[in-house]
């Protein structure tokens, strides 16, 4: 269709090119000025907190500056931290969060389309679901200590706990509202009940559950930083809590920049993961475009 | 009283005094279908015409296997329906092809879900697509095609499974004039078309619902005018109208326009009705 049409077009096409390009660029542009605001914006923050914090407008020992929290990087990562490697501190709760958040999606995905599809299930589960959820799950993190100990089991936990309810939730929601037509299609044509939640009810759930995912990652982090700080013997929430043990604000910020980095590291991949899912989808209708 | 049925033959669809009550959410009973008698012979076009939101879709979820009757009985090839049975087609008034699958992979749903393997599947699949003007389209995704394309991809998908009976409900209502006129005649090549396809060489039984007469009469052998809800028939007109038909040229001929009238006459009463019902819950 749109092929044809620019075909066809013959004499102005030159004159409509010649526009495509000048709009092209201004585009471009913009897109430029945008981050060229960003960066500044970024740069005026920083300057003004070291010049503040430097010249005695805020307290330095409890407000750190830029540079002092940049040294700490540095130092972590060229001479290690009192806990051992930066790499290290980063792997083990990036593992901890991973393991929590896999085992909490599958486990949120299963039992939500489960209940979703079998009636009975829900109906018999539903109010203990909602009490668990009603429950402020960070305050288990204390308890999983104790169960699991200082390893990273219980940090894995308290991330499977948090990661658990969202996904849950969506996929149970997702399960629910499939188009009762193509379910329907799906048993004329001939599919078993198997065939039809593994290949109707799952594949027109998978955008609730993405939706969770971008969510529940975080929450996976937080957990296992949570639980770090209770108590551990490796990571960025010990990072964190050693460092404000020894009043070393720098520190606490210094963890607090890496977490940030991780994270943002991790949500690019998800946003990856979703395009390539989701190719059969009408226009770029994933987040962030 | 015409019927395809050879006599010893069991006709393909039979409907005898069915009824069909739904449970509202709110516990109030609605009787979509009452003491309903439909026959439709072995190869036999029935449509099925009433006013809107009377019953009709009701009607092909009773044959099809996808709800069971209340009261009454529903016989397929001389056998009740108990379940959804492997040679009844569907075609569906929404879109009910499955956005995450190819259009290809849409149309090989039926036969993978059957148990069919896979290679022997994309053969029949694409030789369908061919049929429906499709085979380029073959690797797209249905956002990416049109109304007209789509409905076309849903054809395949039943046809590809070799339907004895076929049941489409207003299959071609969300499409434009043209559009629709196009797909009728499809339609019809598609199952004239099945004739050499099947083994026992005869064409799908199809009960086709619509709101639209014209399209009723140049598709059918017999239109069933129902009533207004509850739904029962009311009144069967055969139509004796030569095939191969073309639609957009048929509605012209004197002929039709008189069964049309004769046709609309019964109709246009039970249309009254479900108006006038409609304006007093308005009101």
């Amino acid at each position: 269709m749109s092929l044809e049409s620019v075909e066809s077009v013959g004499a102005p096409a030159a004159l409509a090119l010649g526009r495509t390009s000048a709009r092209a660029k201004a585009a471009r542009q913009r897109r430029l000025t945008v981050y060229a605001a960003r960066v500044l914006v970024l740069a005026v923050v920083l300057a003004a907190w070291e010049l503040s914090a430097r010249n005695g407008v805020i307290d330095p020992f409890n407000f750190s500056m830029p540079s002092k929290i940049w040294d700490q990087i540095v130092q972590w990562t060229l001479h290690g931290t009192a806990q051992g490697s930066l790499g290290e501190q980063i792997w083990y709760t990036l593992y901890e969060a991973l393991l929590g958040w896999a085992l909490g999606v599958t486990g949120g995905v299963v039992l939500g389309t489960a209940l979703g599809r079998v009636r009975f299930l829900a109906d018999v589960f539903g109010p203990y679901i909602k009490v668990l959820n009603a429950l402020p799950r960070i305050v288990l993190a204390p308890i999983f200590l104790i169960w699991f100990g200082l390893g990273p089991a219980s940090k894995v936990a308290s991330a499977v706990v948090l990661v658990f309810f969202p996904v849950f939730f969506n996929a149970f929601q997702g399960a629910r509202e499939v188009d009762r037509n193509l379910v329907a299609n799906a048993r004329i044509l001939g599919a078993s009940n198997r065939r039809v939640t593994l290949q109707v009810v799952i594949p027109s759930a998978t955008s609730w559950i993405f939706t969770s995912l971008h969510v529940s990652f975080g929450f996976a982090l937080i957990g296992a930083i949570v639980g770090e700080y209770i108590g551990a013997t490796k990571g960025i929430g010990l990072l964190v809590s050693a460092s404000q043990g020894t009043f070393n604000t720098a520190g606490v910020y210094a963890a607090m920049v890496i977490l940030a980095v991780v994270a943002l590291l991790a949500e690019g991949l998800l946003t990856f993961a979703e395009k390539r899912l989701f190719r059969w989808k009408p226009g770029g209708s994933g987040p962030g475009e | 009283m015409i019927s395809g049925t050879p006599p010893g033959h069991a006709p393909a669809i039979e409907l005898r005094g069915a009824s069909k009550v739904f449970r509202t959410p709110s516990g109030a009973s609605h009787t979509a279908v009452r003491d309903l008698d439909l026959t439709v012979g072995q190869g036999e076009f029935v449509a099925v015409v009433g006013p809107t939101g009377c019953g009709k879709s009701t009607t092909l979820t009773l044959v099809s296997g996808l709800e069971e009757p209340t009261e009454g009985d529903v016989l397929v090839g001389g056998e009740q329906v108990t379940g959804i049975r492997p040679e009844v087609g569907f075609v569906f008034q929404q879109d009910a092809v499955f956005p995450w699958r190819t259009v290809l992979s849409n149309v090989t749903a039926g036969p993978r879900f059957r148990g069919v393997p896979r290679a022997e599947a994309r053969e029949r699949a694409r030789d369908w697509l061919g049929r429906v003007g499709l085979a380029a389209f073959a690797d797209r995704y249905p956002h990416q095609l049109s109304g007209g394309q789509r409905k076309r991809v849903a054809l395949a998908q039943t046809f590809v499974c070799d339907p004895a009976i076929l049941l489409m409900d207003e299959p071609f209502s969300a499409l434009d004039v043209q559009t629709r006129a196009l797909m009728s005649d499809e339609l019809l090549e598609l199952w004239g078309g099945s004739h050499g396809s099947r083994p026992g060489g005869r064409a799908a039984s199809v009960i086709f619902v619509t709101h639209d007469l014209e399209e009723a009469i140049a598709l059918a052998d017999k239109v069933v005018v129902m009533t207004a809800g509850p739904a029962t028939v009311k009144q069967v007109f055969p139509v004796r109208l030569p095939r191969p038909r073309k639609v957009e040229s048929i509605r012209l001929e004197p002929e039709f326009v008189e069964i049309y009238r004769e046709i609309w006459s019964s109709l246009g009463e039970e249309v009254r009705i479900t108006r006038e019902r409609g304006a007093s819950r308005v009101a």
